[in-house]
């Protein structure tokens, strides 16, 4: 197919001794020049994913194909068009900011000369520039990520692999990261990132599948994905009584009984008000109102009905 | 793939020498430095040991070195790579396949073990009564040994630090070393044990024997097992433990 970068077919995961898959049947492609995002709750299989297609990972059975090379049959092809940015930093802690740069580099065959000007050139793009001496255990969380992701850069990859980037981080490391993906993707690299946070994948991403249990339960643009929900707009209500609320004028209403409460979604171009003007004629208590806005987390309440963390 | 591999030694060369100098030499040299002076120069002093029981401790001493300062060079860093700070991944993700990641942390660690044991040579000079002499050394032989024996330990430590879980890294380093150590032919010749028979056969097992054997008929004409007895008791070791080491590796580095 072209335009596809990376092509998961039917990708299975059983860890050894494991009672079920971690991943039990992923298809999806990552379109060259996208940025692609897996979103799931901890657990959902999408490091697994990530892992077979870093060749860390070995499928039990189907496909994954990055850049027309099996993963299985040609690893080190692989391997020289992708790179990963961990959730956990792995920086060499034996070696300053620019050695880690340097040796990378020199791992993929840059010359001595060459590696050290890619280096600094890189380490200035990243806001790190006047720390390149630095060990990189003095280095905070936000500068390891920082460095990681230049580390990652130093040979120019095809397919730029990020496991939850801004888990953990503060406000500020967390845009700056926003702003250098973004900026990548404008420079053609493309990007494929793993992210419970919804405003992340909401705001970076060109396409998402939403992971679940091993499997993709959804796989559009972030628009496309608010389309799933019955409306757009909607409010989310929990009143007193067991009992299902009726309101006029709602376009659906779903919800459940929980501990002599009713938890309740109503779905229409209705006021907040209007639900709670509803509540109030039956007689009953308003425990909680939200207006439910569209988002993402509301796609995944919607799907699987569970909380995302 | 020959360039990553190059790349991969150059990185542990560059720490050795410009980062960890001065503790890979105390990690390498401490321990047999210190056999050397209680069993080599102060138990004879003291009547406790013959006069020229330092000449047959050093072949043993300088097999210990080898093989220990290899399994060490392999060993710890690994668990350390693999466990804590996952340094290990940026490597496994070089252009190279994962077992030439395996067969360079060997090579790296044996060049470290020859280092190890060629330093022990002055320093026996210094510390033995009657210096070391090599007058009757067949010194490709030697090199040979030298090379070999650094290359079982590495052997050793590859599977010591895949196959071993972390968090008992400690406990198997005392259970593993100490018999290593002391059942290795290293404070007496082989065939001098023949009034043991027991022991004698158990310490074949252990392939630190036939390093400490190959040295001494290298280093001295005392008594040693045979030839073939020693090439192929080398050859088994890093057969059998390089096989595991590489197999635990890349049951490590791949789900």
């Amino acid at each position: 197919m072209s335009g596809a970068l990376v092509e998961v077919a039917d990708l299975r995961k059983r860890y050894p001794g494991a009672p079920v898959d971690a991943v039990a049947g992923i298809s999806f492609e990552v379109r060259e020049g996208e940025i692609f995002g897996l979103l799931g709750p901890n657990g959902a299989g999408k490091t697994t994913t990530i892992g077979t297609i870093t060749t860390r990972v070995r499928p039990t059975s189907g496909r994954v194909v990055v850049d027309g090379f099996d993963v299985r049959r040609d690893p080190v092809a692989v391997k020289r068009r992708i790179a990963v940015v961990p959730q956990r930093s792995n920086l060499d802690r034996s070696l300053t900011a620019v050695e880690n740069l340097a040796f990378h580099a020199a791992y993929f065959g840059a010359g001595r000369r060459e590696r050290r000007r890619r280096a600094l050139e890189m380490l200035a793009r990243m806001g790190l520039e006047g720390r390149a001496d630095d060990k990189v255990d003095q280095y905070s969380g936000g500068m390891a990520q920082r460095l990681m992701i230049a580390r990652a850069l130093m040979h120019e990859p095809r397919l730029l692999i990020l496991d939850e980037p801004t888990t953990g981080l503060d406000p500020q490391s967390r845009l700056f990261l926003w702003e250098a993906m973004l900026d990548l993707r404008a420079r053609g690299v493309t990007l494929m990132l793993t992210t419970h946070d919804m405003a992340e994948a909401d705001r970076l991403c060109d396409r998402i599948a939403i992971v679940d249990h091993g499997r993709v339960i959804a796989l559009d643009t972030p628009r496309g994905l608010r389309r799933l929900l019955p409306a757009e707009h909607g409010v989310e209500v929990v009143v007193s009584g067991p009992e299902p609320l009726a309101v006029a004028g709602a376009e659906k209403v779903e919800g459940a009984a929980d501990d002599d409460r009713w938890h309740g979604r109503v779905y229409g171009e209705l006021a907040p008000g209007d639900v709670a003007d509803a509540v109030r004629a039956a007689g009953r208590e308003l425990v909680e109102l939200r207006r439910i806005e569209g988002s993402l987390e509301d796609v995944f309440v919607h799907l699987t009905g569970r909380e995302l963390r | 793939m020959i360039r990553a591999f190059l790349a991969l030694c150059e990185r542990d060369l560059y720490v050795t020498v410009r980062r960890e100098p001065v503790s890979f030499l105390a990690q390498s040299l401490l321990q047999p430095l210190f056999f050397l002076f209680v069993f080599g120069r102060v138990l004879p002093e003291i009547g406790a040991a013959q006069g020229d029981y330092g000449s047959q401790l050093l072949p043993g001493i300088l097999a210990l070195t080898l093989v220990l300062t290899a399994l060490q060079n392999v060993a710890l860093p690994l668990v350390i790579e693999f466990s804590f700070t996952k340094e290990i991944e940026d490597r496994l993700l070089a252009p190279l396949p994962v077992s030439w990641v395996a067969v360079e942390k060997l090579l790296i660690a044996t060049v470290r073990g020859v280092v190890g044991g060629l330093l022990i040579l002055p320093l026996g000079e210094l510390i033995l009564p009657g210096g070391i002499d090599l007058g009757g050394a067949s010194i490709p032989v030697l090199a040979a040994m030298l090379v070999a024996g650094a290359l079982v330990g590495a052997c050793l430590g590859l599977v010591l630090g895949t196959v071993v879980p972390p968090n008992r890294i400690s406990v198997a380093f005392g259970l593993i070393l100490t018999p290593l150590i002391f059942t290795g032919a290293t404070f007496y010749p082989w065939e001098a044990l023949d009034s043991l028979r027991w022991f004698q056969v158990v310490t074949l097992l252990n392939p630190m024997t036939y390093v400490s054997e190959g040295l001494r008929g290298a280093i001295t004409d005392a008594p040693h097992l045979a030839t073939g007895w020693i090439v192929l008791g080398i050859a088994a070791g890093v057969a059998v433990f390089g096989g595991l080491g590489v197999r635990g590796f890349l049951r490590r580095a791949v789900d």
